[in-house]
């Protein structure tokens, strides 16, 4: 009995893998959530005949209830709200770990040896501050809570003095696991709790893509960890594949914002955002909607550079009007998506998706960057950080952060509310080139207007 | 140490290489529903729970298990459907036009 739940085990493990497989192309992409979904009904299903379970209304009860919420929740959330969403299931894998190995201590607290005590304390560690520090970021992006870094005096003391309290504890715990007990991993339960808090409080808004695949990579290695303390390959294996997705998705958000892990973590950036914006002094011409429209009308070939401003205007779909006039007038259009464009990675390309832009024309900032220098306008919607040319320079926020070379084109359309900096409070000269023409208001309206005025001109 | 344990190493350690030559081949495009999607798989913890709810062994350890399961649960589905519904809206512009 137990070799052949094993097996079916690994059957479910290589749907997980395949699903993981078709998730590298969009034509693929959808039969490969449904692999994982099939991987894990298995690894469920076949769980329900382990010899242990002889009680099953509480489990009828539990995925019920669970079904319902999850089922509601994604119906419904909005999809400029993926990063909280993203951030809130994060938080609930961590937290499930955490019960689980406290409630498997529960069950069989003489069971404890060497190995599963070290894993059960690393469980609780590693799903508490998950939990905790996903809901502390979910808070600041849904904007419970301010948004703003949090620092204060000995804040790393502090720090280091927790991670130290977890691990005499965890000794304790491990050298004499049934004594010591539940009074014990409640402490770890709850200093680990606080470490979460403290991770994510020092962490802005700006860095917030970051945090949250860090984040993700933590539930997936407290699953892991879970997986440990019953000798579960299943638990381990898709741990480590969510662990490792998260790493590797941190990773490139740090190369993104040429930041380093460290410096997101500790760095507290943003915490003076907008000391820097005073000192605009230099005058620009505002451009109209219909001078846009002109310029547009005359070019062969246009580059979009959306940012996060578009969304929040709710533009998009404006947008794409747009992009479909001037294709019917035989223009070539692209998108250039940066990887930090919106507030998680690959959160701009979701967002046009909804918009129906067909993937084929959003092109990531790799693929795109040599393009610039043959294309007649670049138009810029909401975003500011991710074109600033400072970021070639040395001795600025932004300085050495990959950014679309939007001066190479031959002229610049930027429609903006005001000259103010982005996130980094650098200024943008991109705004005072002379091949640059900033039309001043709301990306929806001024979309709205450009779209109205092509129809005319049809 | 035990050999179960050193057993659980290797596979982890594997499974991390073969993760990350996976999660390289997903481009920029698809990482948010990689995000989502990675979030319902480490639901998988959901299997804990089962375990952990269903054993009859004190009304603790199952309330506690049920929570569990609930939390799971909500990851698990719900993930995969936002997953799903954001995988629709990902599509190639027809031939004809």
């Amino acid at each position: 009995m137990n070799s052949l739940i094993n097996i079916i085990y690994l059957i479910s493990i290589s749907f997980f893998i395949m699903g993981l497989k078709y998730l590298s192309s969009p034509r693929t992409a959808r039969r490969g959530n449904l692999f994982s979904m099939i991987g894990m009904l298995i690894a469920v299903v076949v769980t329900l005949f382990d010899k242990e379970i002889v009680h099953y209304y509480y489990i009828i009860a539990g995925i019920l209830v669970g079904g319902v919420i999850g089922t509601y929740a994604a119906k419904k959330v909005q999809m400029t709200a993926m990063p909280q969403m993203v951030a809130l299931f994060n938080a609930f894998g961590g937290i499930a770990s955490a019960l689980v190995v406290l409630s498997l201590f529960l069950i069989h607290p003489e069971q404890m040896d060497l190995s599963t005590s070290i894993t059960t304390s690393a469980t609780l560690f590693i799903g508490m501050l998950t939990f905790t520090g996903s809901v502390l970021a979910f808070a600041k992006l849904q904007e419970l809570v301010k948004g703003a870094p949090v620092v204060f005096p000995g804040q790393q003391v502090l720090n280091a003095l927790l991670h130290l309290a977890i691990l005499v504890l965890a000794i304790i715990f491990v050298l004499n696991p049934p004594s010591a007990g539940m009074t014990v991993l409640l402490a770890i339960f709850v200093l680990s709790g606080i470490v979460g808090i403290a991770l994510v409080l020092p962490i802005g808004g700006a860095d917030m893509p970051v945090v949250i695949a860090l984040l993700n990579s933590y539930s997936g290695l407290a699953a892991a960890a879970s997986g440990f303390v019953i000798s579960n390959n299943v638990l381990i294996v898709s741990g480590a594949l969510v662990g490792a997705s998260g790493i590797i998705l941190t990773n490139l958000m740090c190369k993104a914002m040429n930041r380093s892990l460290t410096n997101v973590l500790f760095g507290a950036v943003g915490q003076e955002s907008g000391t820097t914006a005073a000192h605009g002094k230099r005058q620009v011409t505002g451009y109209t909607p219909v001078d846009a429209v002109v310029m547009l009308e005359n070019a062969q070939s246009v580059i979009i550079v959306p940012g996060y401003g578009l969304a929040v205007a709710q533009a998009q779909y404006a947008l794409q009007d747009m992009v479909e006039l001037l294709r019917k007038r035989g223009t070539e259009v692209l998108y250039a998506i940066h990887p930090v464009a919106g507030r998680m990675p690959g959160h701009m390309n979701v967002l046009l998706a909804e918009a129906n832009v067909p993937y084929d024309l959003l092109k990531d900032m790799d693929e795109i960057n040599e393009e610039f220098q043959n294309t007649d306008v670049v138009l810029v919607v909401g975003a500011n950080d991710v074109i600033n040319p400072a970021a070639r320079e040395k001795g600025n926020p932004l300085s050495g952060m990959p950014i679309l070379n939007v001066d190479e084109a031959q002229s610049i359309l930027i429609i903006k509310r005001s000259l103010s900096p982005g996130f980094a409070g650098v200024d943008n000269d991109l705004f005072y080139n002379p091949k640059t023409m900033m039309v001043f208001g709301d990306a929806k309206d001024m979309l709205v207007k450009i779209v109205g005025n092509l129809k005319k001109d049809i | 140490m035990n050999g179960g344990l050193l057993v659980s190493i290797y596979v982890f350690v594997l499974a991390i290489f073969a993760g990350i030559e996976l999660i390289s081949r997903v481009p920029p495009l698809l990482h948010t529903p990689l995000m989502s999607g990675a979030n319902a798989v480490s639901g998988i913890t959901l299997v804990g729970a089962l375990i952990s709810a269903g054993t009859g062994r004190g009304e603790l350890s199952e309330i506690l298990g049920f929570l569990a399961i609930v939390f799971a649960t909500i990851n698990v589905v719900g993930g995969f459907l936002v997953t799903d519904r954001m995988l629709e809206m990902f599509k190639k512009e027809e031939k004809q036009k």
